[in-house]
């Protein structure tokens, strides 16, 4: 079994890296769509500072609900996850293991860069480390919750814009609680509870998101 | 005498048994939602007395509740039918499932926008980001995505099981996005109205609404029953006796 994890994170990781499209693409899309608000609502510090944790965790969201979508295709294409379904493995800590490569490549880039933006958008030196702390528990639940979708949305036309639309109402808990936080530490709160819950959300996730997923993954390529 | 009434439940349970079935019985709801709706709105209209400080508009009401009840209480049903159908296989809970969605939007539509209506006089805005305003807009969210999935697979047998894990899946997201809205509704400054304080109200008002979300129930269960003949229809018509209605129906026209 723990070969099998190996194999697949290991395999993963080869195909992102050697095309690089994945991970870029994503990560240049959170920088454009960051930069986009100061041009939009204008350069004055307070009002970037107000607006910039949710703003900050709404690109996320968008950004690695972009990224959802190349997470099964490629594989249901090429007839890899065919043979994946029939693996003598359980599929479920296949879909855990592709999972996991899937935020490795869009979510952890996120985190990485998020300091950057953070900076420019005006936040100060604390807001920004619980920024990329709530980015780090919160970022892993998007790609397990949006793997179910794009296990269901697999084959379908329109299937992007349908995936949109069935996950984003599912993503609410986490913004609220992941732009509340970086709220909360600017507000001179207490953020303890905001991250607990992030953390119960991400358990909870990652209990049940995988077997969402493998029967979602049945069913569509039944 | 078990025998046979367990004999006779399932037989209802196929398509085939229960198309005349739900023929003869959508009538006599929606006769029924008819009686009902029109009781309700009497009392609501003519014997409901005035309220002291919002006047005649708060007779919204007997609309706006009994729709936010069915919006909420049809999302259950049709997530139970939903994971009937996806454990037992069995072809008619799908349908069914499929058949309450629309009704369970519509309903959560009108609650929304009768809301939007009553909030204009009573608090001077149509919308505000309250807890329970947003969790609402959530919910008809989620119903419009369990009916894009279904619209969006060809093969229905693969949009039946597929919209139902989505339903499922959105049932246990439901207490966490109410919470969730709620705090967060709570971590902003306080509203200065407040859609929770429900006030003690006169017992013709009260009857009227509990009259009204009959009727409401009544209907859904007249216009699913009508919108599972025809998706009975259409996902079996390559079965033989559907084949035979339509040739004897060919016949008498």
């Amino acid at each position: 079994m723990l070969a099998m994890i190996r194999w697949v994170l290991w395999r993963e990781l080869t195909v992102a890296m050697r095309t690089k499209s994945e991970v870029l693409t994503t990560l240049f899309f959170f920088v454009i769509v960051i930069t986009l608000f100061p041009l939009g609502v204008g350069p004055e510090t307070e009002t970037l500072e107000l607006i910039g944790p949710g703003i900050l965790w709404v690109a996320a969201l968008l950004a690695s609900m972009l990224s959802l979508t190349r997470m099964f295709s490629e594989d249901y294409q090429d007839g890899t996850l065919e043979q994946m379904l029939v693996a003598s493995q359980p599929l479920v800590i296949i879909v855990a293991s592709k999972i996991f490569a899937h935020w490795m490549v869009s979510g952890l880039p996120l985190v990485i860069i998020s300091p950057l933006l953070s900076l420019q958008l005006g936040l100060d030196m604390e807001s920004t480390l619980i920024l990329m702390l709530t980015l780090l528990i919160g970022t892993p639940i998007l790609s397990l919750i949006g793997a179910v979708g794009a296990g269901l949305t697999l084959g379908v036309r329109g299937g992007g814009v349908l995936l949109s639309l069935l996950v984003l109402p599912l993503y609410i808990p986490v913004l609220i609680f992941g732009a509340g936080a970086v709220e909360a530490v600017r507000a001179g709160l207490e953020v303890e509870a905001h991250l607990s819950l992030l953390g119960a959300f991400l358990v909870l996730a990652m209990v049940l998101a995988p077997w969402g997923t493998a029967a979602s993954l049945r069913i569509s390529l039944d | 005498m078990q025998m046979l009434t367990k004999a006779f439940w399932l037989q209802l349970s196929t398509p085939k048994a229960f198309y005349p079935v739900a023929g003869t019985l959508a009538p006599c709801f929606m006769m029924l939602a008819v009686i009902l709706c029109v009781i309700g709105l009497y009392i609501g209209f003519f014997v409901a007395p005035v309220d002291y400080q919002q006047g005649n508009s708060y007779r919204i009401m007997f609309i706006h509740v009994p729709a936010a009840w069915m919006g909420m209480f049809i999302y259950l049903v049709m997530c139970a039918y939903a994971t009937i159908g996806l454990i037992w296989n069995t072809r008619l809970s799908s349908m069914m499932a499929s058949a309450l969605a629309p009704t369970g939007a519509l309903f959560t539509f009108i609650a929304l926008w009768s809301g939007a209506f009553w909030g204009k006089p009573t608090w001077g805005t149509y919308w505000v980001w309250d807890a329970r305003l947003t969790s609402f807009l959530i919910l008809l969210f989620l119903y419009i995505g369990y009916m894009s999935l279904q619209a969006a697979i060809d093969d229905q047998q693969k949009a039946a099981k597929a919209s139902a894990l989505l339903a499922l899946v959105g049932v246990v997201n439901i207490p966490i996005i109410y919470f969730s809205v709620k705090w967060w509704n709570t971590l902003h400054q306080g509203m200065s109205v407040t859609v929770t304080d429900a006030p003690t109200m006169a017992p013709s008002m009260a009857w009227s609404m509990f009259i009204m979300a009959f009727a409401f129930w009544m209907y859904a269960i007249g216009i699913a029953l009508m919108r599972v003949r025809t998706i009975i229809l259409e996902r079996e018509r390559h079965a033989a006796w559907v084949q035979d209605l339509g040739n004897k129906g060919a016949n008498h026209g």
